[in-house]
């Protein structure tokens, strides 16, 4: 295989391991918090992308404005905001009540939600997916990358995602609001004792990892097209992703992403029918080899 | 044993034996099916604590190897499940080897990843038959002797099948097996410092439930025929769960109610689309969140108390 090819496999690695890694971090940080797996992850990623879907197709015909769109910048806004917003509902009105039980609890809780979700999208759009047309025109068109012709929109979804990913690192290892958040996982009596309401810290916090993974919809809009479906299968993979890198870092959740979806590329081109497994094997062996995970403290 | 689970007893093996005669055998059957996934889910999230969230991988896996070897192995209807069986135990014992290595949620994360390995290889494998499942599954004579494709002859097989393994679940909930499993529920650290090789027990209740399971689903097979993607979903994974837990995990008889509700609901809802989904979510969460004891344990409870 020549390097071109292998650059090549790179970035379309890189494109899915994006959204693995906005998806795991998002993960990681509402675990760090909560102590609980969000099974509906892949539920409200799947509702950010169909926020921007109905925005741009539906909602202006039902407002009896044909012509009016909610375009792509404003869905990249709106979505997380309204997804996170309906985050913050379960967090506040559902999960809050199963703090004081056993983890798995707040684990089927979310999973219900996630089939709700599913369920209500499936009854009413194509589960084989539905196509957003409201691409940007400034992002459309190829960029040549040297080794080989890229789409804009997809080196853009790659460029943005990074600077998502490191500016939630930024804010939440290096500032003092991350130094309070971090704080709270520690010691939540203690930070509460210094007069920082704790709870809502909680409820914002489920708000923004949610948000985040609206953002993952919004993005992945334009990439793949819409489906009820489109969170279902890649949660799975994300939680593979959660294991092999362990959830006590923020840097190793984004880390993590970005390599497996580089090795998905890869194999992709080396040996396709792995492609879709690829990442659960490497669990198989990161668990044999190092079962805390890659960045995981030993318990 | 308590005279609730004696009435218990009673009802299950009047209602098992009268059923064929008052539903529809092949509804029945699959109430059964279902009712032994159940129980078999239930003896390692209700009393050994470990939530597994992949064992669609053993109840479909089973279910395509049963169907294969008896359509194009030949093999008669119980060498076949047999089959089927042994296949889910070696896959259980390989994934629960991996599983138990990591406690809790990433428990049943790792136990979802593995099984959709087994979903992949459903869907791509030359023999499943890939998006139509593995049809025309023949259900023999069983022993040479009665002809199953006589829906009542069948039909008390299945209930055979489901009373041995009910015994067996039965057999070793009330074991000093059975006890340790509990005491590692109750307090892992404690069972490991009284000398109890915690991971082993653990990893005999992973592999004892992911035989049962596969049992369930070899037996499924036989009687719908066909081994289809459905099976090795991790949605069918995430309904042994409810199935549990809304009957009450931890308790004998709570799965079979559990796995029947379910599936009679399922069964009144087949019109409705993609409601079911939504309406087995919401049951999901309104059971997590108000009924945590699920049917059995919450009558168990009042009971008890009453007497008290």
């Amino acid at each position: 295989m020549s390097l071109n090819a292998i650059l090549a496999q790179t970035m379309l690695g890189l494109s899915q391991g994006v959204f693995y890694a906005m998806l795991s971090l998002g993960l990681a940080i509402i675990f760090g918090l909560l102590n609980v797996i969000n099974f509906a992850h892949g539920a409200l990623y799947m509702l950010g992308a169909f926020v921007a879907l109905i925005g741009y197709s539906y909602l202006g015909p039902w407002l009896g404005q044909p012509d009016w769109h909610m375009g792509f910048w404003t869905a990249l806004v709106v979505s997380p905001l309204l997804v996170g917003g309906l985050g913050m509902l379960i967090e506040r009105f559902l999960l809050r009540r199963l703090y004081d039980f056993d983890h798995i609890y707040g684990l089927l809780l979310t999973f219900g939600i996630a089939l709700i979700l599913q369920g209500l999208f499936a009854n009413y759009f194509n589960i084989s997916g539905t196509p957003y047309p409201g691409q940007p025109e400034s992002l459309s068109g190829i960029v040549n990358l040297g080794f080989m012709y890229f789409p804009k929109y997809r080196l853009f979804a790659i460029l943005f995602s990074i600077v998502v990913c490191f500016a939630t690192w930024f804010v939440i290892e290096r500032t003092s609001l991350g130094a309070v958040l971090r704080a709270g996982v520690e010691n939540p009596k203690l930070v509460e004792a210094f007069g920082i309401n704790v709870p809502r810290m909680v409820t914002l916090t489920f708000g923004f990892g949610v948000a985040l993974a609206a953002l993952a919809g919004v993005l992945a809009a334009p990439i793949y097209s819409v489906s009820p479906l489109m969170g279902a299968d890649l949660i799975i993979t994300v939680f593979a992703v959660v294991v092999i890198g362990g959830m006590g870092s923020i840097l190793g959740a984004i880390v993590t992403g970005l390599m497996l979806g580089l090795v998905q590329g890869l194999t992709q081109a080396v040996y396709p029918p792995a492609a879709n497994t690829v990442i659960f094997f490497i669990m198989v062996v990161v668990l044999l080899i190092r079962p805390a995970g890659l960045f995981g403290k030993v318990v | 044993m308590s005279i609730m689970n004696r009435v218990f007893w009673v009802v299950l093996i009047v209602a098992g034996l009268i059923a064929p005669h008052f539903v529809y055998p092949v509804f029945a059957m699959k109430l059964l099916c279902f009712a032994l996934f159940a129980c078999a889910f239930n003896l390692l999230l209700g009393y050994a604590g470990l939530l597994s969230f992949g064992h669609a991988a053993f109840f479909g896996g089973a279910a395509y190897i049963t169907g294969h070897a008896v359509k194009v192995w030949g093999l008669s209807p119980l060498p076949g499940i047999l089959v089927g069986t042994l296949f889910a135990m070696v896959l259980g014992a390989i994934f629960g080897s991996l599983a138990i290595r990591r406690q809790g949620i990433y428990f049943a994360m790792i136990t979802l990843a593995l099984a959709q390995i087994i979903f992949f290889l459903a869907l791509k494998l030359p023999f499943t038959g890939g998006e139509n499942g593995l049809q025309g599954v023949p259900r023999g004579t069983l022993l040479g002797v009665v002809d199953l494709s006589d829906p009542i002859a069948m039909y008390y097989m299945v209930f055979a099948i489901f009373l041995i393994g009910f015994l067996i679940i039965y057999r070793t909930v009330h074991s000093p097996f059975g006890q340790i499993l509990t005491a590692i529920r109750e307090n892992e650290p404690r069972a490991r410092s009284l000398g109890y090789d915690v991971e082993r027990f653990k990893l005999i209740a992973f592999t004892l439930s992911a035989a049962l399971a596969g049992t369930a689903g070899a037996t499924k097979a036989l009687v719908f025929q066909f081994a289809s993607l459905t099976d090795v979903h991790w949605q069918m994974s995430g309904e042994v769960v409810l199935m549990t837990l809304l009957g009450g995990m931890g308790t004998l008889f709570g799965p079979v109610a559990g796995a029947v509700t379910i599936v009679t609901l399922q069964n009144e809802l087949a019109s409705f689309g993609s409601w079911v989904q939504v309406a087995i979510g919401s049951i999901f969460v309104v059971c997590v969140l108000l009924f945590r004891r699920g049917f059995v344990g919450e009558l168990a409870r009042r009971l008890g108390a009453k007497s008290a």
